[in-house]
């Protein structure tokens, strides 16, 4: 597969702090991405690297094999939607889509009317004005409607109640199904997008912890609930992510799959084994007190 | 969906669950790739790999510039694996319970009997 975005060795420090740690990823193109990690894992300082909002200190970013940075050959085909982003004072809805229509080639200016209109925008007030879940709105209009070569959202549905993200879900799927194009979706909401991503690149201390399809992580760990003796057992040599004891009843997420020979014996020792959700495995291993280095080679292997 | 199932297999469960119990039908054209996308809310590579799976067991047909359509045989085709999951899948936890409750299998059989009965009466 085609690659959208290709970073080579970022690093990105602020002040005495490091956002970006020699960061090595690539963006397959045409895939739902998701760019996960916990606060000030780097994730915002990765896109914004990536969309030539930012500039590395080291290292080399390409989109559709440019250099980003003042590249009108790539800009407009790049479109960032942040959670916090910024609006001309006095503009209204229909002038922030107006800029957008000028800024994105391919913008459907029907999606976005039939959007306002499913998000309830209101089409008087100023942005500014506007509450959170609006101008959150707002944001997600636009990110779908310019229906940009590679789309970043940015948590940018925080501000959006339920009912509202689930449109928005519902919307992303749709119109990248008839449209398929490169999205990367950063979120806390983990298991509300799992189903939606089809890569997940996890960040941890500006460095990526993880790179690999949501269907391969699936058995990237296992919970086992039983007679404490009995789970370790199976546990037993293997990395423990977590543990949690009541009584002689024992919960472990262990690391690594289950041998069909495990399986069996499972079944024999009457342990309850159930998938870890990706949240779950994102918690567990970004919540890890062990040095990130070998972190990663193990969870590479 | 539940999350104990990869979902791309939750998917090919589905159709075949429709062709099990005939909302589809043998010949007839199966849901899309986009339209199981977007009914499940999953991602589009997704839904196209559960297709794809039931394509190389040959429950689907692809027909070009058409789209998927259920094979003529697929119904037994289901039929057939589905029975060699049961003894797996419904009949390992039954015994492992009916063990846990002192339950001989003996009794265990009498209760499926009066069960079935009780079924076939009702329905």
């Amino acid at each position: 597969m085609e690659t959208a975005i290709e970073v080579s060795g970022v690093s990105r420090h602020h002040k005495s702090t490091t956002a970006l740690d020699n960061v090595s990823v690539r963006f397959q193109r045409d895939t739902i991405h998701g760019l996960l990690g916990r606060n000030g894992a780097g994730k915002t300082s990765l896109m914004s690297v990536m969309t030539a909002h930012d500039w590395p200190d080291a290292g080399d970013v390409r989109v559709f094999g440019h250099r980003p940075y003042e590249n009108e050959q790539v800009l407009p085909r790049i479109c960032f939607v942040r959670e916090d982003q910024k609006y001309i004072d006095d503009a209204k809805v229909h002038h922030a889509l107006n800029a957008a229509a000028l800024a994105f080639p391919r913008w459907d200016q029907d999606l976005a009317a039939r959007l306002c209109q499913e998000f309830q925008v209101p089409e008087k007030t100023r942005i500014k004005k506007m509450s959170r879940g609006q101008r959150s709105a707002v944001g997600v209009i636009i990110g779908l409607a310019s229906r940009a070569g590679v789309t970043f959202f940015d948590e940018p549905y925080m501000g959006l109640d339920a009912v509202a993200r689930q449109l928005f879900y519902d919307r992303l799927i749709e119109d990248y199904s008839e449209h398929p194009r490169t999205i990367v979706l950063s979120s806390h909401l983990i298991d509300e997008i799992a189903h939606l991503i089809e890569n997940v690149v996890l960040l941890d201390h500006g460095k990526i912890l993880l790179d690999e399809p949501v269907e391969d992580l699936r058995d990237r760990a296992v919970t086992l609930v039983g007679r404490a003796d009995a789970v370790e057992e199976i546990t037993r040599g293997r990395e423990i992510l977590h543990e949690e004891l009541m009584g002689r009843t024992t919960r472990v997420t262990v690391l690594g799959a289950l041998s069909l020979s495990e399986q069996r014996r499972v079944q024999q020792l009457d342990i309850d084994v159930t998938p870890v959700s990706l949240q779950q495995l994102i918690v567990r291993l970004t919540s890890r007190g062990t040095p990130v280095s070998t972190d990663t080679e193990e969870v590479a292997a | 969906m539940d999350e104990g199932k990869a979902l791309f297999l939750q998917i090919a469960e589905e159709i075949e669950s429709s062709v099990l119990d005939g909302s589809l039908h043998e010949g007839e054209r199966a849901p899309s790739t986009n339209e199981l996308a977007s009914f499940y809310r999953v991602n589009p590579a997704t839904a196209g790999k559960g297709i794809n799976l039931l394509v190389d067991q040959g429950i689907l047909i692809k027909r070009r510039g058409l789209g998927m359509y259920v094979a003529e045989g697929a119904r037994e085709l289901i039929q057939a694996e589905r029975r060699r999951q049961f003894v797996e899948g419904y009949l390992a936890p039954l015994i492992s319970e009916a063990r846990a409750l002192d339950l001989s299998a003996e009794r265990v059989i009498e209760l499926i009997r009066e069960r079935a009965a009780d079924f076939s009466r009702s329905s």
